[in-house]
């Protein structure tokens, strides 16, 4: 009866073995259609939801976190209804009982069946293949393998020179490994990369310390105690290894389907509509074979899960296949190429070098179109050149001028915006995720966008491999104007084109030790930079390379010159430390008399619990140091991009309600933590229970005692912007608040762009991805916490008692004193 | 000649940090030499033409020092501020002879630096 009324269709099974990229995309579209007419199951070998699998170089390199990566989090599983069953690999399809077994002994039936299981890495058929201490790379186990490898430190050989490989091998070279790239090709990625572009391309990665060997034919791995030792070659070489990464070609995941007896070629083969030879089964992604082609590259098996997408819900949509493009996800390479670029007879090119830039572009045309694009060092014209291969534009008109990009080929100024102003609206902007510039422009005037970060959540542009950032904020600037202030990719200054990460990554992937080094190596446009980047550099170098690099005074702006901070005269104001607050009869006798001694002007109790002497004369500052060091007196370093102030209350010292001693936790930060140079100004503050007398919910660090322990609180601000502090996590001693505090400070020490507070940074990064690395992974936060131990080896001595005993004396005296002349006129 | 007179002796080029300025106590205020990083002397009022600032204290970059207090940028070759803004510092020659550095107090006229 009940049927009779509730007349639904009952929801067909649809079943997906594997839940990668591809069938993730797929399931978005899908669930576009409403109420979704299918009960959707998910077996994945892998034990874990989807992710975002080209990001994992990023993991590898330091720069993201899985948490930054996933893509489907349980919730949306939880959302769609969807059974998930996680590191479940199916073994078996019986297409007669139309069911699918996997291990452990689940089954499920299904009306339709989505095969979208990947590749697998392939292995190298040589002795030693499978001794400890060879990886592959293909899963986020495999990241977590060559992170724990690359702990230990020592060498690394990477066999293979494509994309992945290099990829490997850069991440594995930022975590301080020594590495070799074996490859057996004349030049690296020479699939993708012609010669030339190849051999520049081997220069940057040996400029990075990365050894390379081409035509190099591994032979076998070699043994000791079950771990792999060195790598040989067929010439007889070994090259020592304690670890050894394979990452020499990939292969469809075809045998199930072959088994289930599906037609499989190199893939398993699908038509147009991606319907295997059983038309109940569709194959979807790198296991799929279309026309002859199996695809590595994440655009085009988006492009399939739309058409199978369309074609699961009733349309007759078609995929044609796809022209694929490449670029290297390295910071600091930046190579692309696409289509065909083989010689042939009724082939012609045009190239365009620099070598003093190392710049490399070729263009390979074939009846007037433009068929195949290689560049390297400069790919800001690529969207364009891409679009000229898909389209297969007629380009006799634009011939001359064609190598030089968009911009002379219609005569129009040469500036990026113009460039990207040119583009079509059906140009393709983000290659991963299929987005083009009609639809990025259309959800910026739709949905009030004003940042890269909004385009990212509305269209996903730029939100995979992030290589068409550039394009996308020239979009927004063509639809925003002036508005548009990209801030987390703007140059640091003038004198460069490099952001404050990039520089950041490239001092220590480059190893510069100097401001010279790295004006030079990253190609500065100015011969000695500017009053903003010269102190960023001076920072970035002083926190890269403890005791190694020598200061650069010259670079430090006046205050911190001078240890002191100017004042509109021209004066100073000298601000002592007071640990924590608390002072003393002998250190205010010792102020009171400097006041007097030196006729200091004003005296004034400053908002950070401490003593500000203003309108100190500079002549004087090294006597007035003199006598404040004699009674132990430091600086304050209130003039500093450094540890400011630790505000505390009078905690179970005398307060009755004070629950731990706040006063003498956050005399212990204090000590343990002056000196320390940051990329903005760091306070905190420590109060004895949550009244909060000591402010310190809105600190850059704020701990505040509970009777439980201490809550550990960062991430605020009260000055230009008001924000109160996110909770970072709980600590049961003081020595367990200590270790956090330093390393989160060292963290945003190695992190944060010059000047940019610790809130600012924690909005940039990511509260979670700060958290997960400073609380939750143990092993990281000891390294943060030893690297600032070490640095505070070189930066934990006062300035003032040094100056005071002389150094750097021309800095307080004129050079010269000719006053008593008579003036000239 | 006449001229000869307004020469002082300052010091040593070694006293000035390259990228970098002394103060000159001079008789009409506070003069600062700068040293550029291709070893340039220049000698410039210490004072901004915005509210003051003593620009010896300034970053020197370039042929250019950024005023402490709010980086006003001045060109040390002809004393004007950087555009959009306009003011501009009195300068005054320096010399190296025999290893000495020699100023001339007397300021000089505006045309002599084009
Ligand atoms: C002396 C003091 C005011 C007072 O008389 O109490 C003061 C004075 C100055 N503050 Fe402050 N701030 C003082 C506490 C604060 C506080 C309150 C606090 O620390 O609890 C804040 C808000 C909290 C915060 O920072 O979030 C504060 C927010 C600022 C800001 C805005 C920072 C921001 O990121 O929004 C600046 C500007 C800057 O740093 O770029 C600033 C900058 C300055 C400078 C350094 C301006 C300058 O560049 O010359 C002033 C230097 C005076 C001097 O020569 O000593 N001062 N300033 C306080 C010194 C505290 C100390 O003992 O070190
Ligand atoms: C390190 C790295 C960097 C990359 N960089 C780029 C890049 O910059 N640009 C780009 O376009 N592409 C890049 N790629 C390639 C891109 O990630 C792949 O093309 C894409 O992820 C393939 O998607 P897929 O869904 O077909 O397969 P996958 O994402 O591989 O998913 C297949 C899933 O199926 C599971 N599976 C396999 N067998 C079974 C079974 N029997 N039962 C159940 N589950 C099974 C697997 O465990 C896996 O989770 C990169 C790949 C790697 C590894
Ligand atoms: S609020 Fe701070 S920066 Fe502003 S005038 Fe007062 S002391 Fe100076
Ligand atoms: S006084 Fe020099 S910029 Fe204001």
């Amino acid at each position: 009866m009940a049927d009779d009324i509730i007349n639904l269709p009952k929801r067909k099974k649809l079943v997906v073995i594997g839940n990668g990229m591809a069938p993730g995309r797929m399931l978005e579209a899908l669930f576009k259609q409403t109420p979704s007419i299918y009960d959707v199951t998910i077996f994945n070998a892998e034990p874990r939801v989807n992710y975002d699998r080209i990001l994992l170089s990023l993991v590898l390199s330091g720069e993201k976190s899985y948490a930054d990566i996933v893509i489907h989090d349980d919730a949306w599983y939880a959302e769609h209804d969807i059974t998930l069953y996680k590191g479940r690999k199916v073994t078996a399809i019986d297409r007669n009982a139309k069911r699918v077994m996997a291990e452990g002994g689940i089954s499920a039936a299904y009306d339709t069946l989505v095969i979208a299981m990947g590749s697998s890495p392939v292995t190298l058929p040589v002795p030693g293949a499978n001794l400890g201490g060879v990886l592959a790379y293909r899963d986020l186990d495999d990241v977590n393998n060559m992170l724990a490898a690359a702990e230990k430190g020592g060498r690394a050989v990477v066999i293979g020179g494509g994309l992945l490989g290099l990829e490997a091998a850069a991440g594995l070279q930022s975590r301080g490994m020594q590495v070799t790239i074996v490859h057996l090709g004349p030049t690296l990625m020479e699939r993708q990369l012609d010669m030339a572009a190849g051999h520049l391309l081997r220069k940057s990665i040996e400029a990075r310390g990365i050894a390379v060997r081409t035509e190099a034919q591994t032979q076998a791995l070699l043994e000791s105690n079950g771990h792999v030792r060195a790598v040989q070659l067929a010439d007889g070489t070994e090259l020592p290894a304690d670890l050894v990464v394979m990452a020499v070609g990939i292969r469809p995941n075809a045998k199930l389907a072959e088994a289930a007896g599906l037609e499989v070629n190199r893939g398993i083969v699908v038509n147009d509509r991606l319907s295997t030879t059983d038309p109940n089964i569709f194959a979807l992604g790198e296991c799929a074979e279309h026309r002859k082609t199996c695809y590595g590259l994440v655009a085009p098996l988006y492009e399939m899960a739309k058409v199978l997408a369309g074609n699961l819900t009733g349309k007759e949509d078609t995929y044609q296949g796809s022209v694929t493009a490449t670029k290297l996800k390295v910071t600091g390479i930046d190579l692309f190429s696409a289509g065909d670029f083989t010689d042939s007879e009724e082939r012609e090119e045009i190239v365009l070098r620099d070598g003093a830039r190392s710049l490399y572009r070729r263009l390979v045309l074939e009846d007037g179109r433009v068929v195949g694009a290689v560049m390297y060092g400069d790919t800001s014209d690529s969207a364009w050149f891409f679009e000229l291969i898909k389209n297969g534009t007629d380009i006799d008109d634009i011939r001359e001028t064609l190598i030089f990009g968009p911009n002379y080929a219609r005569g129009a100024p040469q500036d990026p915006t113009a460039a990207v102003a040119a583009l079509p609206d059906e140009a393709e902007i983000c290659g991963c995720n299929g987005v083009c510039k009609r639809s990025i422009l259309e959800s910026i005037a739709a949905h009030g966008i004003a940042d890269v970060d909004g385009v990212r959540k509305h269209t996903k542009a730029s939100a995979s491999c992030g290589s068409c950032t550039g394009l996308v904020e020239q979009l927004l600037k063509l639809e925003l104007g002036e508005t548009f202030n990209p801030a987390a990719v703007a140059p640091m200054c003038g004198c460069t084109a490099l952001g404050h990460d990039d520089v950041r990554r490239l001092i220590l992937a480059r190893e510069l030790k100097t401001i010279p080094d790295v004006m030079q190596a990253l190609e500065w446009t100015t011969s000695c930079g500017c009053a903003k980047c010269r102190p960023a550099l001076n920072y970035y170098l002083l926190a890269a390379w403890p005791g190694e690099y020598t200061d650069d005074p010259q670079s430090r702006f006046i205050n911190e010159r001078a240890h002191a901070n100017i004042q509109k005269n021209g004066t100073y104001s000298v601000v002592p430390r007071m640990w924590g607050g608390i002072t003393n009869a002998k250190e205010l006798h010792a102020i009171a008399d400097v006041v007097e001694k030196f006729n200091i002007p004003t005296v004034k109790v400053t908002g950070g619990q401490r003593i500000d002497l203003l309108g100190v004369k500079k002549e004087d500052l090294p006597a007035v140091w003199a006598d404040l060091s004699a009674v132990g007196l430091v600086s304050g370093h209130a003039y500093g991009k450094a540890l400011r102030t630790v505000k505390t209350c009078v905690g179970t010292d005398w307060c009755r309600f004070g629950t731990q001693d706040s006063t003498g936790l956050g005399i212990r930060i204090e000590r343990f933590m002056w000196g320390s140079w940051t990329p903005a100004k760091v306070k905190m503050a420590v109060s004895g229970c949550p009244r909060n007398c000591a402010e310190a919910t809105c600190k850059d660090v704020g701990i505040v005692c509970i009777d439980s322990g201490y809550e550990i609180h960062f991430a605020g601000a009260a000055g230009m912007d008001i924000k109160g502090t996110e909770v970072l996590g709980h600590a049961k001693s003081e020595q367990e608040t200590l270790e956090i505090v330093v390393a989160l400070v060292q963290l945003y020490r190695e992190q944060g762009h010059y000047l940019e507070r610790m809130y600012k940074w924690a909005r940039r990064v990511g509260v979670d991805t700060i958290r997960n690395l400073v609380l939750e992974d143990e092993n990281r936060r000891a390294d943060l916490f030893e690297r600032f131990v070490y640095s505070q080896k070189f930066s934990q001595h006062d300035p003032w008692s040094e100056r005071a005993k002389g150094a750097e004396a021309h800095e307080f005296r004129p050079i010269a004193d000719v006053s008593n002349l008579q003036a000239a006129e | 000649m006449k001229e000869d007179q307004d020469w002082v002796d300052v010091g040593t080029i070694e006293d000035v940090p390259p990228r970098g300025a002394r103060l000159i106590k001079a008789p009409q205020g506070p003069v600062a030499l700068f040293r550029t990083a291709d070893d340039v002397l220049f000698a410039l009022d210490d004072r901004c033409p915005h509210r003051g600032g003593p620009l010896s204290q300034g970053i020197v970059h370039g042929h250019c020092v950024t005023c402490p207090l709010h980086n006003l940028v001045i060109n040390l070759e002809t004393g004007n501020t950087q555009q959009p803004e306009d003011g501009r510092v009195s300068s005054y020659k320096v010399e190296q002879r025999d290893g000495r550095i020699l100023l001339n107090l007397r300021a000089l006229p505006h045309e002599d630096i084009a």
